[in-house]
């Protein structure tokens, strides 16, 4: 199975039974005349490769509008991908206006609206690229010619002949020219797109492959964007929920006698979902709090026991699934190989996305529309349609570009509070989670541990792996060293936490154990780690990025300072190529990360500007779960649920050099890049950790207190 | 129960107990959203805004505290279609990713570039911005529009000379 299947799976996408289809006039009536860009639902490029449960029904009947080229000389996208800071507004935009051939300030970007964009799965995965960008690249490669097609009628000359450019299309012959809003002025014109069309070779992109200022920069630093937690709608009301003693409590009596005597309160209670709505946020705190509510929670597994419970609830992985074996590990690692074992384990660790869950909720004739932060607006209309027994027509869901999500905004917890705290009061409500509820009631990066086994030639020929991951997922769990046996497994278990995606998913957990027992094996077999690694790599993008961040670092050309270590860790993943070399400082039990070379290979970059801040940004984030970033829980209760209890990198975690090389492959597709740069900086640290102290760390976080004693 | 409250340079009568946060002053009832809630116990400065010119955290400051003091929120930075110096180099090195950090980065820095009279070190930049959380890790960039911003407004003072 893939990790977005499993992914979305872990989040129950309910298949649709309807798709939205609002009437091609009410587009026009929202955006003017001009032309419309349809494809038949369910038609383009596939949101899924044929996993009948993610599919949407077929609706043959039904069209997909995905680009309105207005008479006004605007063109309008629309895409159920979301903005949440990795840049897709910019670098789809760029890939319209490419291919369409237009200006790129002529292109508005209408994005996680389940009224007016088509279907989308989610924004996760690294899939807003390959994906998303492929199918509106041929929308608009499509959609121009159609254009050509309708100048060249009007001149009564042969399409060939013709160019579009700038917005406007030319004949180089007779020297005439017409604009795509005069081409399209007055009318109401539809187009339905059947045949792929030849897109642009990324060797002759102008405005793709540039590296354009992001999207709506300006509002960011004046404060003018409106996130979901800044929604303001006429006569709204406050929420806050009341929260339950711990995980899986129930509800044994509610006192709310004192919270309803204050003015303006409305207190709801529909079985354990307790909560309430006031005029003012303040006011709906202390009704909250004034609710005398008695639970009664079961006993649960504590941190403490974690990786013993992980391992006694361990499931047998499925076969060919979760599951890959090649060869026959039994039968390697005899005679003079050196042989090795250790485990590596990985906390708990929460997404802290600096904007919490939010949402507004608004109710209006039976109709419900909420404005909330999600990854996945589709999924949160399906939520809140099941929740309230209504029909998914009857939901809006509006995506308000986010204050970043890394995973963690898959679900629609806050929507589906709101909207009820909303019906009962009458009245829009908006309920922001505090970020205590965001610590505690979201759900997390999986714990996990991982099993590794080798056995090597003394020569430094890989001859066996063995790898099994419990819980912490099978992403990136495969090697991409030459190894000819093999057996790598994913025992799914008992989790005591709500866990869910995470950026990386649990590529970061099985880099971390690969990348760092590839490191114990070449100090083992006293090879140099790179030439091991290189010694056993065929795969030509690894090799080069490898390449490409060693020569940055200049590995093997400098000698670590006393008490300075060089550490080096790569992998594919998601179609993604790193390669991380770091630099630490272990110095009166501290390690301080001094220097980082990040090497990405990601096909045909789209805006280098915005990899770069992807990629060096994964880095510095990547770097909180590696040294310090961890969940504490006992018996259903999260220990450490604020930010003066949780750690993420600050300023001062900053290494004071982070450089990165994009290796910019334009005979490649383009592959997204959110994810996969912030997987290799855990053990490329681990590695430069053992290098300058000859200590390994084999969980993450490696150093939350500082450096462990040494006996 | 009201309060006066001296924001942006406007004067305002709000209807709120005196003990009601600044932070919530400004977001709810005055519709200034540009100041963020990120954690409402001081630690991430995404509610950041000035009094009097120095950095507090709006979420754990009472309103009544604020009061006869100037307010300065991300709105009453620049001057209409220009931008203050900070907000303009956090633009043009693009020193965000999701942006809700943006604001309090910004008013912190404003605070520091404010007052420091010689060039600053990347350190003791860091020192000041640490309280400021950029969950995007974002902080090489926002490091270097510091930089950008100092030298911005070194130059227009050394102009007005």
């Amino acid at each position: 199975m893939r990790s977005v299947d499993r992914e979305a799976q872990q989040h129950e996408v309910t298949p649709l039974q309807h798709g939205f289809d609002l009437g091609r006039r009410d587009f026009f009536k929202l955006l003017g005349g001009g032309m419309l860009v349809c494809v038949a639902a369910g038609r383009a490029v596939p949101q899924e490769s044929g996993r009948g449960g993610f599919q949407r029904h077929e609706m043959p009947n039904t069209l997909d509008s995905w680009l309105h080229i207005g008479e006004n000389g605007k063109v309008t996208v629309f895409t159920g991908k979301v903005e949440v800071g990795q840049n897709a507004r910019t670098s789809l935009a760029q890939q319209v206006a490419e291919e369409l051939r237009v200006p790129l300030d002529s292109i508005s970007m209408l994005m996680g609206d389940t009224d007016l964009t088509p279907f989308d799965m989610g924004t996760f995965g690294s899939r807003t690229t390959p994906q998303m960008g492929s199918q509106l690249r041929k929308v608009a490669a499509s959609a121009r010619a159609v254009l050509i097609q309708m100048a060249a009628e009007q001149w009564q000359v042969p399409e060939a002949g013709l160019i579009a450019e700038d917005g406007e299309v030319r004949d180089p012959k007779s020297q005439k020219s017409i604009s795509y809003t005069d081409l399209t002025h007055g009318q109401k014109l539809m187009k339905v797109i059947a045949a792929e069309p030849p897109l642009t070779n990324p060797n002759d992109w102008t405005i793709a492959g540039a590296g354009v200022p992001k999207r709506d920069g300006r509002d960011f630093v004046t404060g003018a964007h409106k996130y979901a937690s800044d929604q303001i709608r006429p006569g709204m009301l406050y929420g806050k929920m009341v929260r339950p003693s711990a995980f899986h409590a129930k509800l044994t009596s509610c006192d709310t006698s004192a919270a309803e005597k204050m003015p303006g309160v409305t207190v709801v209670r529909d079985g354990d979902f307790v909560g309430v709505t006031a005029p003012d946020l303040m006011t709906a705190e202390r009704a909250a709090s004034a609710i005398q509510a008695k639970w009664d929670a079961p006993q649960q597994v504590s941190e403490k026991d974690l990786f013993e419970h992980l391992k006694s609830t361990e499931e047998k992985p499925t076969e060919g699934r979760d599951q890959i074996v090649k060869g026959s590990v039994e039968q390697a690692g005899s005679g003079s190989a050196k042989t090795l074992q250790q485990t590596y384990t990985v906390a708990y660790i929460a997404h802290t996305p600096l904007e919490p869950r939010a949402a507004m909720a608004e109710w209006n004739s039976g109709k419900l529309t909420v404005w909330t932060g999600t990854q996945r607006p589709f999924a949160v209309r399906d939520e809140l349609a099941s929740a309230f027994h209504m029909q998914e027509e009857n939901v809006r869901v509006l995506m308000p570009d986010t204050g970043s999500a890394y995973g963690g905004k898959h679900s629609g917890e806050a929507a589906v509070e709101c909207a009820r705290l909303a019906k009962a009061a009458g009245k829009p409500v908006r309920l922001v989670w505090t970020r205590e509820e965001e610590f505690t009631w979201a759900y997390f990066r999986p714990a996990g541990a991982i099993e590794v086994k080798s056995a090597a030639n003394p020569d430094g020929t890989l001859l066996s792996w063995e790898l099994d991951n419990y819980n912490s997922g099978p992403a990136g769990m495969g090697t991409p060293y030459e190894v000819p046996n093999q057996r790598i497994e994913f025992h799914p278990a008992d989790s005591p936490l709500r866990q869910g995606s995470y950026r990386g998913l649990a590529a970061t957990a099985n880099f971390f154990a690969r990348e760092s027992h590839m490191d114990e094996l070449a100090h083992e077999l006293k090879i140099d780690p790179l030439e091991f690694r290189l010694k056993n790599l065929k795969d030509e993008r690894l090799r080069g990025v490898f390449q490409a961040a060693s020569e940055r670092f200049g590995w093997g050309k400098n000698q670590a300072a006393k008490n300075h270590g060089f550490g080096i860790a790569g992998g594919i993943e998601k179609n993604g190529h790193v390669a991380t070399c770091a630099e630490v400082a272990v110095e009166k039990g501290q390690v301080k990360v001094l220097r980082v070379v990040e090497a990405f290979d990601c096909g045909a970059v789209v805006n280098p500007q915005g990899l770069r801040n992807q990629i060096s940004g994964a880095v510095v984030q990547g770097l909180g779960g590696a040294l310090f970033e961890a969940i504490h829980f006992e018996n259903g209760r999260i220990l450490n649920p604020h930010l003066a209890g949780y750690r993420v990198p600050r300023f001062t975690d900053l290494p004071p050099q982070v450089d990165v090389v994009i290796v910019n492959r334009k005979d490649q597709p383009s592959m997204g890049a959110g994810e996969t740069p912030l997987v290799g900086i855990a053990p490329a640290v681990a590695n430069a950790i053992f290098n300058a102290s000859g200590v390994r760390l084999r969980s993450l976080p490696m150093v939350p207190k500082g450096m462990p004693a040494v006996s | 129960m009201a309060v006066t409250l001296v924001v942006n340079g406007s004067l305002h009568q709000v209807d709120a107990p005196p003990d009601e946060p600044l932070l919530y002053v400004l977001r709810d009832r005055l519709e200034l959203t540009g100041t963020k809630y990120g954690c409402g116990e001081g630690q991430c400065g995404a509610c950041t805004v000035l009094l009097d010119g120095d950095p507090v955290r709006s979420c754990i400051t009472p309103a009544s505290a604020a009061t006869g003091k100037k307010i300065t929120t991300i709105e009453g930075l620049g001057n209409g279609e220009h931008l203050d110096p900070v907000q303009q180099a956090f633009l043009e090195a693009e020193a965000f990713q999701c942006g809700y950090c943006t604001p309090g980065m910004i008013l912190s820095a404003v605070a520091m570039l404010r007052k420091s009279k010689t060039k600053l070190t990347d350190k003791e930049i860091i020192s000041h911005m640490n309280g400021n959380i950029c969950r995007c890790g974002a902080y090489g960039r926002i490091l270097e529009a510091i930089h950008a911003a100092a030298n911005m407004s070194r130059s227009t003072v050394d102009a007005k000379r």
